[in-house]
């Protein structure tokens, strides 16, 4: 044979070993060429989760100290997350009592009061609305004031007639609240609106400063779960150095040869989501005597609401997805650098 | 198969491994490669599997030129050389079995052929018996075939072997060459870096012989001419 075949191309290779004498061995078929080759990629990467799944095993204390310290990272945000959505829930259960309340002028007459409770009632944007009569609103000021001597001196009736307007369901919340009671004030015949949206408003300033720190909060500890993945699996790059070298030399792609450690950094994200997500629920279970008691004192249904399924779900995942990420970033650094260098001989 | 036309290997701190280095090996060719330590044997073969670039001139193996190879094509190229080392690079943790699967597994042949292919290789080395072992129960010489094993399972059209008799004694070397001998006869090109120059002696084959990275003697052919570099 020609040493110099410039024909011989790199793929042709096969070619030529399939005319040797150990093709009787009974070397490959052409069928299906495409599916034998989806096929043994993905029992590739079964066996490659099955075998990192199983070195995690092997060492499970150390495994088990990766999966705690990702754990605590992640339930920390994850339960001041919780914490946040049911103060949502809370504020939003105390705006549906949201009511206004609109003072006439004193010159209104009761049928004018009633013509203006059908108009402001025929609004899309109200549920309902009730005319408290100034004759009424006297008598219950006077038997609830304990003052009935002293209006006595009055001459005439000082209270106006009062609507009480309650904003549509859809419309329970600051800013619906606020835009009604601005257009209610621009009526004529109302003389001044009162609204009580001051607590609403700080309780929704707080929950949404809270928001943000807990993202912030949320993106630091990602990063430190980053950062901790990262260093594991640069270790474990280091102590499976020669397996590393070995895979290059006969012929390893770098994807090929990340793949463990990817699967690696999986397994890690997904173990510390699940310890994340133990954490979340014990410390609800411990937590949920002592908040229906304070609740219940506050005549409040406030309850500290746990994971869902679906959040659960995104929990798992999210740590999976850091955990990849991590070990990318190893990779990345460590494992190209890994290249065979100097064979032992001459 | 494998072509060195002009090459030259200029490390880093400026020590010229190789100088001019012509020779062309024909299919199914067996050479050796000797000289003393430091000749330039190791940057040689690294040359050929691509751990090294040549500073000058081209490689050529299997018609390809592998100096202008991009970085990622390497891994394809590698699959069709197989590569024996003096400390035969087995990996302890896992099985002979294992070991030898590793280049199929590699280039994503599916499992039920890999289980074929790899007792197939290991018959060939004679450890058919030892599969499921770890290679630290093995012997030297047992090593060393799963070595050559795991080299030639794929089916490469080109070995190489650094030093593969080096730690085995005279009787186990013969055995190891001897199969190399077959490997050849079935169109391997196979080049064997050793100093055993009894061995070589005995077996009468091509030799190339470098010299402070100077080829002085077994040159360019088959087929094309060129200094010999002496």
């Amino acid at each position: 044979m020609v040493a110099c075949r410039p024909a011989v191309h790199r793929l042709g290779w096969g070619g030529i070993m399939a005319t040797d004498t150990r093709r009787s061995r009974g070397a490959d078929h052409p069928r299906s060429a495409a599916r034998d080759a989806a096929e043994s990629y993905l029992s590739h990467h079964r066996k490659v989760a099955r075998d990192s799944a199983r070195r995690l095993w092997r060492t499970p204390l150390a495994s088990l100290m990766t999966w705690m310290v990702m754990g605590v990272a992640l339930a920390l945000p994850v339960g001041l997350l919780l914490l946040l959505d049911s103060l949502q829930g809370l504020s939003a259960g105390w705006e549906s009592s949201a009511r206004i309340t609109a003072y006439l002028e004193q010159s209104l007459s009761v049928e004018q009061a009633r013509q203006l409770r059908l108009e402001i009632g025929a609004r899309g944007d109200t549920a309902d609305v009730d005319l408290i009569d100034r004759d009424s609103a006297l008598a219950e000021f006077r038997a609830s004031s304990g003052l009935a001597d002293a209006l006595d001196y009055l001459d005439e009736n000082p209270l106006p007639h009062t609507l009480l307007v309650t904003p549509l369901e859809t419309n329970r919340n600051a800013s619906g609240v606020e835009r009604l009671a601005r257009e209610l004030e621009a009526l004529p015949g109302i003389a001044r609106i009162q609204v009580d949206l001051g607590w609403l408003q700080r309780l929704n300033g707080m929950t949404e400063l809270l928001g943000r720190a807990i993202w912030v909060l949320s993106l630091l500890l990602g990063g430190a779960v980053v950062l901790v993945i990262g260093n594991t699996i640069r270790l474990a790059i280091e102590n499976r150095r020669d397996e590393i070298l070995v895979a290059k030399l006969v012929g390893g792609t770098d994807s090929f040869v990340r793949r463990p450690f990817l699967y690696t950094g999986v397994w890690f994200g997904l173990g510390g989501g699940v310890v994340a997500w133990l954490l979340l629920q014990v410390s609800l279970w411990w937590l949920s005597g002592p908040i229906e008691r304070l609740a219940g004192l506050y005549h409040s249904d406030f309850v500290l609401s746990g994971l869902s399924v679906d959040g659960a779900l995104a929990l798992l995942v999210g740590a999976a997805v850091l955990g990849w990420l991590g070990a990318w970033v190893a990779v990345k650094r460590h494992l190209d650098a890994i290249e065979p260098g100097v064979p032992a001989g001459s | 198969m494998i072509e060195f036309q002009q090459v030259s290997k200029r490390y880093d701190d400026d020590h010229l491994a190789l100088k001019q280095v012509n020779f062309s090996l024909g299919r199914g060719e067996l050479a050796f490669l000797t000289g003393h330590s430091g000749a330039g044997k190791s940057t040689l073969l690294k040359l050929i599997m691509l751990m090294e670039r040549p500073s000058a001139g081209n490689v050529v193996v299997g018609g390809q030129v592998l100096n202008t190879l991009p970085r990622r094509q390497i891994p394809y190229v590698r699959r069709h050389i197989g590569v024996v080392f003096q400390n035969h690079q087995l990996l302890f943790d896992r099985t002979v079995f294992d070991n030898v699967a590793m280049p199929l597994e590699v280039m994503g042949v599916p499992a039920r052929d890999i289980g074929r292919r790899v007792r197939a290789a290991l018959d060939k080395v004679g450890l058919l018996s030892k599969e499921k072992m770890s290679p630290v129960q093995l012997s030297g010489g047992e090593q060393q075939r799963v070595g050559i094993a795991r080299a030639v399972v794929n089916k490469p059209p080109v070995l190489l072997a650094d030093e593969p008799t080096g730690n085995l004694d005279p009787e186990l070397s013969a055995d190891i060459m001897h199969l190399f001998e077959q490997f050849s006869q079935v169109g391997v090109t196979v080049l064997i870096a050793s100093h055993d120059i009894a061995l070589i002696h005995d077996l009468g084959r091509r030799t190339l012989t470098l010299d402070h990275g100077r080829l002085s003697a077994g040159g360019p052919p088959p087929g094309l001419g060129g200094d010999h570099g002496h």
